[in-house]
Formats: structure tokens, C-alpha cells, sequence
């Protein structure tokens, strides 16, 4: 073990002599997507592809999703992870309008992205006809390799958010095409 | 939705809530456990009547993730069933597989070579200590204990390594073909299952150590959800939870298949079928595999790895690419054009939880007419809303995680 | 092998007389009809004969015949398995058409009660007497029975699958 500590670059910026100045939009990027709590929300087979990827082989905690969240109002990452039947869907859309903004959602696994396999009458074919997602992740089941690279895809989106996109009209505009309303 | 069932329950419940009332004042709750519960792994709606934090009455509610199993079968041919299989009970993938392939060999009347059966059986016990490994971990974390689960998934990842020299994947394994395997398993693959069968009983035994003797682990499960064998018989238990209960049931040993009367081992069984023996009956059963994966690999014969069946089995990928007779074959077994006797088999083996049934009706087309699975998790999860009653809550969560219901087999 | 193929056929035509027909052994498993209204009966002494002992209902299922007569179109298939001798029957029932309707096994077996809300859930087959007979699997909007041979397989909202993707349409252009 190293005793070496790594520290993120900082933003661009101006350093003087006792103060550091940027932009608060990347300060609150960085942070954010070094803390993303995972809301695992895993329903099959690709679930136990997730528990790998939480256990120490691959360690999703080096990636500051230490804690699952277990509950969505406190979650910032959606990890929708297996095959979402219909008589699911109206759960998983649950779960996301309990979230808080911001909020981000991974599909993880051909199943959530498309269906799957299962192009069957009781299967939901893709999570994103009833909730917004960021980012998918391919595979029947996507190794945890790709699971945790799913997961720097998103951070790297959040990195780069704009403090004001939640409040935009165009945000808003979408999350109305799923008819989710937000105050 | 979901609330409309959970009012249609209450609705249910009312009476008894109103007797109660009457009877002696004391108030009855209605809890909603799950379909997503972080408790619950997997998706189990469980709607409760508490008296306090004592479950009085409960009613499961499955089917969240049901995705048609059956109805795909009968419109895929038999290679295109696997994956489906796979789906199923996707902690242990290959016994479903091997069990799928054995049905339709016994349909087709092939003869299996001794070296593809002695690899499939190595297989085959290696799912069946993957699927008791999570099951146990598992149980410990909802006991309190999260240190065991990390000790063994670190084994788990080294038996998915070595079903990768076999099959290419980890998880939904897609392994063997009609007639035997896809390839014989490679001396690297050998190597791995030999590292493995050296260090996993010693890593094993540190979580049993850890676990097995721990007071608050055994205060959590001793007596609870105990069953008596009269009624997991009736309600259909097989596998590990029967096998708790006392009752020394198992397929390997009545109907044996794949050679396993080639091997030497014991079926353990439990007493009282409550958690706690059901938790001794899989770490037992973790061990009997390590005898005979290593009995098997002993033993190993040497020989072909499948059938000389060409009719049936693909044939090798070089002959595909530049070989036109193969590559019509090719295309002709996948796309199922493929002699199929008329006839109704079943078959079965001891998966994870028990007997893995497939019952295959074929009218002699490409595509099975039906394809029943009997799933083990399916039939014994009922006895579920019956066994906590009288329990506390957080008893339940330690009941369901030592049944191991695994959502994909439950709801088909 | 105490319990031989044939003692099981002899008592059980011994039983039921007429009510059982078509005795058959494909694959060495004993397989053979039963008259719907027996259905009951049968498990039952099948379960409680000194002989016979087929303690353990290994599951149940049904199967859609469309092209069979009326009175033919549905059956049911019990297996059944006996622990001490090791032997397995199967038996089927066939019902009506348009209106299947068989009794109940939970009586007898309490295994047989998902396994019949199944079935009755993927082919709207009646069991008569049933504690509980809902939908099991799929929603309980659902008015379909999904299993039965006409009902389709695949969903019918997907948009992707559309031909023009694959070339098969002379206006490619138009794709959007
Ligand atoms: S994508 Fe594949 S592995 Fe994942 S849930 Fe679907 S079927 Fe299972």
C-alpha cells in the first residue's frame, strides 16, 4: 500500500496568494460526481452482476459510490439494473418522482435499455419510454468493467452540468414528454 | 398500482383488524413490504398484517419481473432456449443449461461421451457453490454480518473465471451444446479449477468460522421459520429447504444423471428445517461439491467432448468459414431444421434450489409445441405467507434470504 | 424396483375402469388419460393406495390444442412422483374449449395452488374450487390469456422494429 494520496485536478481558475478563484459550476461538478449515491434498483440477472461489482473485486466505493443509497429520497444515481416487466413499470416511475433533483439515471443491461431478449407482451421494452435516462449500458449482463465504466461516463456528464440545466425550460420540456410534472 | 392491490388486501384484512379490536383493543397494522425493498433481494411484494412488529397474515404478490419464459420457448428453437434457461435461476446457470441440453438428448436419444459428462458435473457443482455462496453471504449480511459476504464473492469471481475458459461469459453462461460441450475445457481452465479446489476450502472454512458458531448469527436464525417435513412434502419443497427439513431427497442420487453415480458423496441433511439448518444444509452442500469436483477431476477420462452427432451438434467454426457444407449445417441446426422425433420427455435435475424440471412436449416442428418448467423457487415460495406468520418482521427478511427465492426462476 | 409399471396400470384400471384410457410409455415414463371428472379422485388414491404411494405432486401444467375437437382443445398434465420406489406417472386431462373447467388439487396437494393460479392464469383454465384463483404472473388488468396458442408473442408498441430499417422498403430516406 502507497501512502500516496491523489487529489482531483482542481477547474481552471485564477490562483493568487491566498485565494483560488472559478467558476461555481465546476466546483459543485467535481463534487458532485465524486459522491453520486447509487440507488441500485436491480431486479435480475444484471443485479447480480451489480453485487460483483460492489464487492471487493471490483469495488464500485473506489468511485465515491461508497454508500447505496436504499432509499430515493436521498439517491442521486438511478442504477435500474434487469428486465422491468410492465407490471414493474409503474414502481420504477415511483421511484424516480420520489427522487430529489438532481437527479441521474443509468440504465444498466440490454433489458432496461431495449428489452432485451424478451420482446414478449409482459416486458417493458426500455426503461427510457417511462423515465429520462443518461446513460445506458450495454450487455446481457455488461460485465462490472463496463458497469463501473457506465458509472464514469456519468460522472463525467455531471462534471459538466450546468448549475442552471435542472431549472431550464428545455429540462422541463422533457420531463413533461414523460408527463412528469415538476413545481 | 400497486396501491389498488395493497387497498384490495387491506380491504381483506379489514374483519380481521375489527375482531381483533373487539377482542381485546389492540390495534392491527397493514405494512407494505417490498416490491422494492432494500431488504428483499429481488422483487417480492409481501403485504403484511402487524400486530405490533409480529406478522399476523401475509400475501405475496409475484410476477414483477415475469418475462414470458414459456411463451418464448414455444416460438424458438432449441438452441435459442438456452439463453432462456440461463434467465432463469441466474445464480447457477449451468445446471439450468446442462439440464435443458440433458432433456433434449434424452428427446433425441443421444448418447453423451463420459469426458463431456465429467466437465458438465464439474460445472454443475461449481454453480451449485456459486448459488449456495450468495445465498449464505447473503443471509449473513441481512443477519448483521457483512464481513463473510466480502471473504467469498472473491471465490465467486474465480468460478466465474473458470466457467469463462469454458463458455466465454460469467453469468449467463449459454453453456454446452445437444451432445456435449462447445469445447473441452482448456488446460488453463484446468489449472484455474485446480487453484481453485486448493484455496476456496480454506477461505470457505474462514467463513464458516466467522459465521457459522456466531452468537447473534444463531440467535438470529435458530427456530425461525422452522417447517416440519409433512408440509414442505405438501407444499412442494425440494432441493436444500427440503433437505433441511429432514427429508433426503435429491435427484443426483434417485435419478442420477450426467454420471454421477460415478462419485462418492453425502447428501446433509438438516432436522427442524428452520434457518439455521437450511444455512448448515448449503455450507454442507458446498462442501460435498468440492468432493466431487475433485473426484471429477481425478477421474477426468480422456476422450471426445461431445457426440458424434453432426445432425445436432455445430460444427467447428473453421469448417463454418470456409467450408460450405458446414456452413448450410450451420445455419440449418441454429435456424432448428433439424430431425426431431414426435414425444413428450421429462427430465430433471437437483438445481439450487431443488428439482429443476423440464417438460418438453415436441410435435416434430422446429420449435418445442410446449415447454413447461417446474421451478423449484416457484412452487415452494408459496409456503412463504404461511411460514412467517407469528414471526417478527426483521425474522421474515432472514427467512426469505435463507429460502434463496431468486426472482428470475419465481416469476418465469 | 419394488413398484413395476404394470401393478401401477393394473390398479389403477382396476380403480377407474373406463374413466382411463390410452396407457402409453414414452421414455419409460407411464403416461395415460383420465376422464376430467375423476381428476381428483385419482390423485387421491394415486397418494394414499399402500402400493401405490405417489406421495409428491411434482408439478402441473397446461396445454393449448386449438386444432383438436371442442372437447379436446385444453389439458392438463399432472406429474406425479413416488419417493420410496422411485417411480413417476403423468397424467393428462382434456377439456373443453370453450369453457375449461376441471376441479381443484389443492385438497389434496396445497403444493397445487400457484401451480393451478398459473395455469389459470396463462390459459384461463377453471379449477373448480380453488381458494384463491387470481391472476398470478401477469397484471390483473390483463383480460387475455397469454399462452394460449393465438395470443401473440411479442409486444406490439415496439417502433424499432420496422422494416424499413433492414432495407426491405423502397424509402429509406424517409427514416426518422
Ligand atoms: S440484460 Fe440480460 S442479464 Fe441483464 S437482466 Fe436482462 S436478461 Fe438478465
Amino acid at each position: 500500500m502507497s501512502n500516496e494520496i491523489k487529489m482531483v485536478e482542481a477547474p481552471a481558475g485564477v490562483a493568487g496568494e491566498g485565494f483560488f478563484a472559478t467558476q461555481i459550476d465546476q466546483v459543485v461538478g467535481l463534487a458532485r460526481s465524486k459522491s453520486l449515491w447509487p440507488l441500485p434498483f436491480a431486479t435480475s440477472c444484471c443485479g447480480i452482476e451489480f453485487m460483483a461489482t460492489m464487492a471487493p473485486h471490483y469495488d464500485l466505493a473506489r468511485f465515491g459510490s461508497e454508500r447505496p443509497s436504499f432509499s430515493p429520497r436521498q439517491a442521486d444515481m438511478l442504477m435500474v439494473m434487469g428486465t422491468i416487466a410492465k407490471k414493474m413499470a409503474p414502481v420504477l416511475r415511483q421511484v424516480y418522482e420520489q427522487m430529489a433533483e438532481p437527479r441521474w439515471v443509468i440504465s444498466v443491461g440490454a433489458c432496461a435499455c431495449s428489452g432485451g431478449i424478451f420482446d414478449t407482451y409482459s416486458v417493458l421494452q426500455g426503461i427510457d419510454k417511462i423515465i429520462p435516462v443518461d446513460v445506458y449500458v450495454p450487455g446481457c449482463p455488461p460485465r462490472p468493467e463496463q458497469i463501473l465504466d457506465g458509472i464514469m461516463k456519468l460522472q463525467e456528464l455531471v462534471k459538466n452540468e450546468p448549475m442552471r440545466r435542472r431549472n431550464s425550460p428545455e429540462y422541463k420540456a422533457l420531463l413533461a414528454s414523460y408527463g412528469i410534472i415538476v413545481n | 398500482m400497486s396501491d389498488v392491490l395493497v387497498k384490495s388486501v387491506a380491504d381483506k384484512y379489514a374483519e380481521l383488524i375489527k375482531q381483533k379490536e373487539n377482542e381485546d383493543g389492540s390495534e392491527l397494522s397493514i405494512l407494505n413490504l417490498g416490491p422494492t425493498h432494500p431488504a428483499t433481494h429481488g422483487i417480492f411484494q409481501n403485504v403484511l398484517l402487524m400486530d405490533g412488529e409480529r406478522i399476523v397474515e401475509a400475501e405475496s404478490t409475484i410476477g414483477y419481473i415475469h418475462r414470458a419464459f414459456e411463451k418464448i420457448a414455444e416460438n424458438r428453437p432449441f438452441y435459442q432456449i438456452t439463453p432462456l434457461t440461463d434467465r432463469m435461476n441466474y445464480c447457477s446457470s449451468p445446471i439450468n443449461n446442462m439440464g435443458w441440453w440433458m432433456t433434449v438428448e434424452k428427446l433425441l436419444k443421444i448418447e453423451v461421451p463420459q469426458r463431456a459428462q465429467y466437465i458438465r458435473v464439474i460445472m454443475m457443482e461449481l454453480a451449485r457453490i456459486a448459488d449456495h455462496l450468495v445465498c449464505n453471504s447473503i443471509l449473513a449480511v441481512d443477519a448483521g454480518a457483512f464481513t463473510g459476504f466480502l471473504y467469498v464473492f472473491q471465490y465467486r469471481e474465480k468460478i466465474y473465471e473458470i466457467y469463462e475458459e469454458l463458455c466465454g461469459s460469467r453469468l449467463t453462461t449459454n453453456m454446452g451444446r445437444i451432445g456435449g460441450l462447445e469445447r473441452d475445457l482448456s488446460d488453463t481452465g484446468f489449472r484455474k479449477l485446480k487453484a481453485f479446489l486448493k484455496e476456496f476450502p480454506a477461505a470457505f472454512k474462514e467463513f464458516e468460522d466467522l459465521v457459522s458458531r456466531n452468537r447473534i448469527f444463531m440467535d438470529r436464525c435458530i427456530d425461525v421459520g422452522a417447517i416440519s417435513a409433512e408440509k414442505a412434502i405438501a407444499y412442494g419443497f425440494t432441493g436444500p429447504n427440503l433437505r433441511a427439513a429432514g427429508v433426503d431427497y435429491d435427484i443426483r442420487i434417485s435419478n442420477p444423471y450426467s454420471s454421477y453415480q460415478d462419485f462418492e458423496f453425502d447428501i446433509p441433511v438438516g432436522k427442524s428445517g428452520d434457518t439455521y439448518d437450511r444455512y448448515c444444509v448449503r455450507n454442507s452442500e458446498i462442501w460435498e461439491s468440492v468432493r466431487i469436483i475433485q473426484q471429477a477431476f481425478d477421474k477426468m477420462p480422456k476422450g471426445p467432448y461431445h457426440a458424434d452427432v453432426p445432425d445436432y451438434y455445430l460444427p467447428p467454426k473453421e469448417e463454418v468459414y470456409n467450408n460450405m457444407e458446414a456452413l448450410i449445417y450451420h445455419f440449418k441446426i441454429v435456424m432448428g431444421e433439424i430431425p426431431v422425433p414426435k414425444g413428450e420427455v421429462y427430465h430433471s435435475v437437483e438445481g439450487g434450489n431443488g428439482e429443476l424440471g423440464f417438460y418438453l412436449i415436441s410435435d416434430g416442428s422446429r420449435v418445442p409445441y410446449r415447454l413447461h418448467f417446474r421451478r423449484p423457487c416457484f412452487i415452494y415460495y408459496q409456503a412463504f405467507a404461511e411460514m412467517v406468520k407469528g414471526h417478527l418482521l426483521s425474522d421474515a427478511i432472514v427467512m426469505l434470504s435463507s429460502m434463496n427465492v431468486i426472482a428470475g426462476e419465481l416469476d418465469s | 424396483m419394488a413398484l413395476a409399471n404394470e401393478i401401477i396400470l393394473q390398479k389403477i384400471q382396476e380403480k377407474f375402469g373406463e374413466s382411463v384410457k390410452n396407457f402409453t410409455e414414452p421414455y419409460g415414463l407411464i403416461t395415460f388419460e383420465v376422464d376430467k371428472s375423476k381428476v381428483i379422485d385419482l390423485l387421491q388414491f394415486m397418494r394414499d393406495d399402500e402400493t401405490l404411494r405417489f406421495n409428491f405432486l411434482t408439478t402441473l401444467c397446461g396445454v393449448h390444442y386449438p386444432d383438436n375437437e371442442i372437447e379436446s382443445q385444453f389439458a392438463v398434465v399432472y406429474h406425479m412422483h413416488n419417493w420410496m420406489d422411485n417411480v413417476r406417472v403423468r397424467f393428462k386431462t382434456y377439456l373443453n374449449g370453450e369453457n375449461p373447467e376441471v376441479e381443484s388439487a389443492t385438497n389434496v396437494f396445497l403444493t397445487a395452488n400457484w401451480m393451478e393460479r398459473e395455469t389459470y392464469d396463462f390459459y384461463g383454465i377453471i379449477f373448480k374450487g380453488h381458494p384463491d384463483l387470481r391472476r398470478i404472473l401477469n397484471m390483473d388488468e390483463m383480460v387475455s390469456f397469454p399462452m394460449r396458442r393465438e395470443f401473440p408473442l411479442e409486444d406490439g408498441g415496439r417502433t424499432d422494429k420496422d422494416d424499413r430499417y433492414f432495407g426491405r422498403l423502397p424509402n429509406n430516406e424517409n427514416l426518422n
